[in-house]
């Protein structure tokens, strides 16, 4: 599987079967956010489990059984290493290669070689989080506990996490240390449905227009059309119907709505005839 | 110029007449995916699992069909989405965790570890001449001790303290307190596992601070026996570090050797792309430390508890000397005898 060809943060991806799926790759704002919303879920999970062990705790002290405080603290002990060393791995090995907040944002861990996504990638890429971000924090932790944390270490451990933080920021495929070591990317996984017909079929009254009229525009403006009919935004109709009534010097019928969307029928109607003979019009800017 | 209004009864354009016709298979797979993105592809009923790959490819062919024939970008990326969601559940599947499981001590363990023997010697070599100069250093001058163990790590083992007392630390005393023996063993095991780790991840940085690392962790371990040596109590202290030791220190020596690899996997990758080399390396070295972090764990309970209730130098050695044993054959000559008979 190839990948080569690169617009934005669109990737050629290859499947077995010939088609390219062009990836789109996980945008730099929304791994970070999905990393925040996965360290707000550790350590609220670690604050509840700590309070309710503790909960468990006073009530078995009650009851005056002995033995307990050891029990806790190897459960709390072993929940910390796991919940730290574990939360990111374990989610990225089950079946959707996400961890909650990469669900909640629509990301995916895949391998950048299309195959699967093995264990070992997934804890290679995760375990070099320690050196990214655990181990900076709390080293300046330890030291700003014991207030021996002066502003020269202060600064070298930001730095230290600021040159792993950015680390995707300077790479064209956004790869975190991580996902460098293990041959992993991170893509968007979006699940849409899918949207209405723009143009539909069956007995409808149309406008038609003169050729003139559809050879002003190319296939980006077309698709920039289909994005306002389907955002519907009262404003941004009244201008586009404006502008097109102007260039092609029609007159307002006082329907922009009913204008726009035949005028899209008609204009896609008219690429794609150019399509078939093999004369695909990119922009406005094309002959 | 007037706009004349006309009706028209065929599709007008050529993503209405796709959808009428394909729409339907569409959004079968959609449901499809979603199940098992929800549930697993087990939950699936042999219908479905049969319908699944030729939906997916008359998905796919509909995606390249659009993509040539149709301008309707919605459409486009609709299909778009719904192929890669179809494509990772049909080709990025997970194998089953017990597979996995049995895969890795079958064989992904002790094949990373292999493959790493070349750091691993050196890592073992690098920790044992560290412990040798440390020991050497401060034979001839005692005062070396505090500049290689952090005051609060010594806990008055140091050069001043007495034979007496320096028995004591060896030896769990009759009206000490055993109740705490299983956190203490899970401390020791979270504590080594994260060192463990970080001697992984650090071998990024070229290496150099994973060596740093197991070099650091020699030179304490020679100068603690150093100390006991001194006071003649060499024996004592070779069986209170051999009952884990050998575990312990050879799960660090072997994490050091992953982090190692992956260092040098990015500064000399050979023939390979300097990426393809990294992921190479970093597959291998994250096998071998998940292995690194299940020995730390036998090597706590060896510490927590072993050591604590058995307080027979002799029955030390012997447990620590057969755990090694058991390593190294598990490691090194178990597989071999499994390649060789062709598996």
């Amino acid at each position: 599987m190839a990948t080569s060809a690169i617009h934005g943060l669109r990737r050629t991806f290859i499947t077995p079967e010939g088609v390219d799926l062009k990836l789109e790759l996980g945008s730099a704002g929304s791994r970070a956010s999905a990393f925040m919303i996965d360290l707000v879920l550790m350590a609220v999970i670690l604050i509840a489990v700590t309070f309710g062990l503790l909960y468990v705790l006073r009530a078995v002290e009650i009851a005056k059984a002995g033995g307990a405080e050891e029990v806790v603290a190897v459960i709390w002990l072993l929940g910390a290493f796991v919940l730290r060393n574990g939360w990111f791995s374990l989610f990225e090995m089950g079946s959707r290669g996400a961890t909650p907040g990469k669900r909640l944002l629509g990301l995916r861990v895949v391998a950048r070689d299309g195959a699967r996504l093995t264990g070992a990638a997934v804890i290679a890429r995760n375990a070099m989080r320690e050196i990214e971000v655990f181990l900076p924090l709390s080293f300046l932790g330890a030291q700003a506990a014991e207030g021996t944390a002066d502003t020269f270490l202060t600064i070298f451990a930001l730095l230290w996490s600021g040159i792993f933080l950015f680390f995707p920021l300077f790479n064209r495929d956004r790869l975190r240390v991580g996902d460098l070591v293990a041959g992993t990317w991170v893509v968007q996984a979006g699940k849409g449905g899918l949207s209405a017909d723009l143009v539909g079929s069956g007995y409808r009254a149309r406008r038609t227009f003169p050729p003139e009229a559809l050879k002003l525009y190319g296939i980006y403006e077309l698709q920039t059309l289909e994005d306002v009919l389907r955002t519907e935004n009262p404003d941004a109709i009244v201008t586009v119907a404006g502008t097109i009534r102007r260039k092609a010097n029609l007159p307002d019928d006082g329907d922009d709505y009913g204008f726009l969307s035949d005028y899209y029928a008609a204009l896609c109607a008219h690429l794609e005839a150019g399509l078939m003979a093999g004369r695909r019009r990119e922009s406005k800017f094309v002959e | 110029m007037n706009a004349s209004v006309v009706r028209q009864d065929a599709p007008l354009v050529n993503a209405t007449r796709f959808r009428q016709a394909h729409e339907a298979d569409w959004q079968r797979l959609d449901e499809i995916v979603t199940w098992i993105e929800k549930r697993s592809i087990r939950s699936l009923s042999d219908d479905e699992l049969l319908a699944l790959p030729a939906l997916y490819r008359t998905t796919l062919s509909s995606l390249s069909v659009a993509r040539d024939t149709s301008l309707d970008r919605a459409l486009i990326t609709y299909l778009e989405q719904l192929c890669t969601r179809a494509y990772f559940q049909i080709y990025g599947v997970q194998t089953p965790a017990w597979r996995q499981l049995t895969h890795f001590f079958a064989r992904g363990w002790p094949g990373a570890v292999r493959s790493l023997w070349r750091e691993t010697l050196f890592c073992v070599a690098l920790t044992f001449g560290a412990a040798v100069l440390a020991w050497l250093l401060i034979r001839s001058d005692p005062s070396w001790f505090y500049s290689i163990i952090p005051e609060g790590l010594a806990g008055g083992r140091d050069p001043t303290a007495s034979a007496e007392y320096l028995r004591s630390t060896l030896y769990t005393s009759k009206g000490e307190d055993q109740n705490w023996l299983g956190a203490f063993a899970t401390f020791l095991f979270t504590h080594n596992s994260q060192i463990a780790i970080f001697a992984f991840a650090l071998g990024f940085a070229f290496a150099v601070p994973t060596v740093l690392l197991i070099l650091y962790n020699g030179l304490m371990l020679g100068a603690f026996f150093a100390v006991f040596e001194a006071k003649g109590l060499a024996p004592n202290v070779i069986g209170w570090l051999m009952i884990h030791g050998t575990t312990e220190i050879f799960a660090i020596c072997l994490s050091g050797a992953a982090g190692m690899r992956i260092g040098l996997a990015i500064a000399f990758p050979g023939g390979a792309s300097r990426m393809d080399s990294a992921v190479d390396a970093g597959r291998t070295a994250a096998t071998a430390m998940v292995g690194a972090v299940i020995m730390l764990g036998v090597a706590g309970l060896l510490e927590g508890v072993g050591r604590q209730t058995i307080n027979n130098d002799g029955l030390r050695m012997l447990i620590g000397a057969a755990v090694l044993v058991g390593w190294i054959a598990y490691f090194y000559a178990w597989p071999a005898r499994r390649t060789s008979r062709g598996d």
